[in-house]
């Protein structure tokens, strides 16, 4: 495979959306988003009953996907940030660690130069945790623990998925 | 590439369908959406032209039950077929844990097929995957069309590696979630061995 499963831990989990909590209220945002460069969302807070996020997540990944296939076509590794500006909404899009994707949606409450600002300080946060996470799953594969909780399912409770 | 989250007890995996323009591949994940209890799945995304071909991909969010108290979801992906839209493929296939090869069995798409096979097999490996080490399942679409190719002769063009394979007709369902959930099981299969 060609990188390495992404596996979220509680204690990580929390530490996390600690630290998006805080930009919250610091950017004045209305929803932020943590989503993995696949397409699959980490953790969310906010107002996040209002939107469907799994869909946002899919669409913002195939958003940075695309525009980083423009970016390689003239030479740039990524375009780290995507900004878009709505009527009320804007959505501020940056990469987080190489691999994470910070979704923050923000309306006339706020301004970009806040949540630029904002964001900047609370990457460099999350960027350590994501490390640690990855650094962690390592050292239990190096190990040869595994807490993986497929380990021991058996035929039959995949078969009882789709009866 | 699934994700795994300890913290909310769930797991995520994505299935991508690959296959030439117009085999039907959007139809299968329609199929899907349209039967499965409101429950059970999330709003499909179409990234559509105006005339309903696939520009970028179809998403769709499927939770499929619990598996040792982990929630599992799987996200179909379907790619755009027609040849010229290479680039984007390439970035849907990244991430993938389980591939839907869908073949439609019209003899004049015979040459669509076997290019758009290899050209799986190309962008795969790109990203650094090998389809012969990937859950991989090969549907053989519109067996209802009058003009259709033999199995056999399907099978020697598009399934040399012998994988699991599924005749189908999309637009009434035959075979759709047959398909889904063989791919599916290799993908379940494989998280078993840890990989």
């Amino acid at each position: 495979m060609s990188t390495q499963q992404m596996v979220m831990y509680d204690e990580e989990f929390q530490e996390i959306n600690a630290v998006i909590e805080r930009l919250l209220k610091e950017a004045n945002a209305k929803v932020i988003f943590l989503v993995d460069k696949n397409g699959q969302l980490i953790s969310g807070v906010g107002d996040t009953e209002r939107f469907d996020t799994t869909s946002l997540a899919s669409l913002t990944a195939g958003n940075i996907a695309a525009t980083g296939g423009l970016a390689k076509l003239i030479g740039e590794k990524e375009f780290s940030i995507l900004f878009h500006e709505g009527e009320k909404d804007n959505l501020h899009i940056s990469i987080v660690g190489g691999r994470v994707i910070l979704v923050v949606l923000f309306d006339t409450r706020s301004s970009l130069g806040l949540v630029r600002l904002r964001v900047k300080k609370c990457s460099e946060e999350l960027s350590s945790i994501f490390g640690k996470l990855l650094q962690k799953a390592e050292d239990k594969e190096k190990r040869g623990v595994s807490d993986f909780p497929f380990a021991e399912i058996t035929d039959d409770d995949i078969d009882n998925l789709f009866s | 590439m699934s994700f795994i989250n300890y913290a909310s007890r769930e797991i995520n995996c994505k299935i991508v369908y690959y296959g030439p323009g117009l085999c039907g591949k959007t139809t299968n994940l329609q199929y899907v959406y349209q039967r499965t209890a409101p429950g059970a799945k999330g709003k499909m995304i179409s990234l559509a032209t105006e005339t309903e071909r696939t520009l970028f991909f179809d998403f769709l969010p499927l939770a499929l039950g619990e598996i040792r108290g982990f929630k599992t979801r799987f996200h179909l992906y379907t790619v755009p077929g027609q040849v010229f839209y290479d680039a984007s493929r390439k970035l849907i296939l990244k991430g993938v844990d389980g591939v839907v090869f869908v073949a439609d069995s019209q003899e004049e798409r015979m040459d669509a097929n076997v290019e758009s096979q290899d050209n799986l097999r190309i962008n795969l490996k790109e990203q650094g995957y090998d389809l012969d080490k990937l859950p991989y399942v090969v549907q053989y679409n519109k067996r209802d069309l009058p003009n259709v190719v033999s199995i056999e002769e399907l099978r020697k063009e598009l399934n040399l590696t012998n994988v699991p394979e599924y005749e189908a007709c999309a637009t009434t369902g035959e075979g759709v979630f047959e398909t889904l959930k063989s791919v599916a099981k290799l993908i379940l299969i494989d998280l078993k061995k840890g990989k």
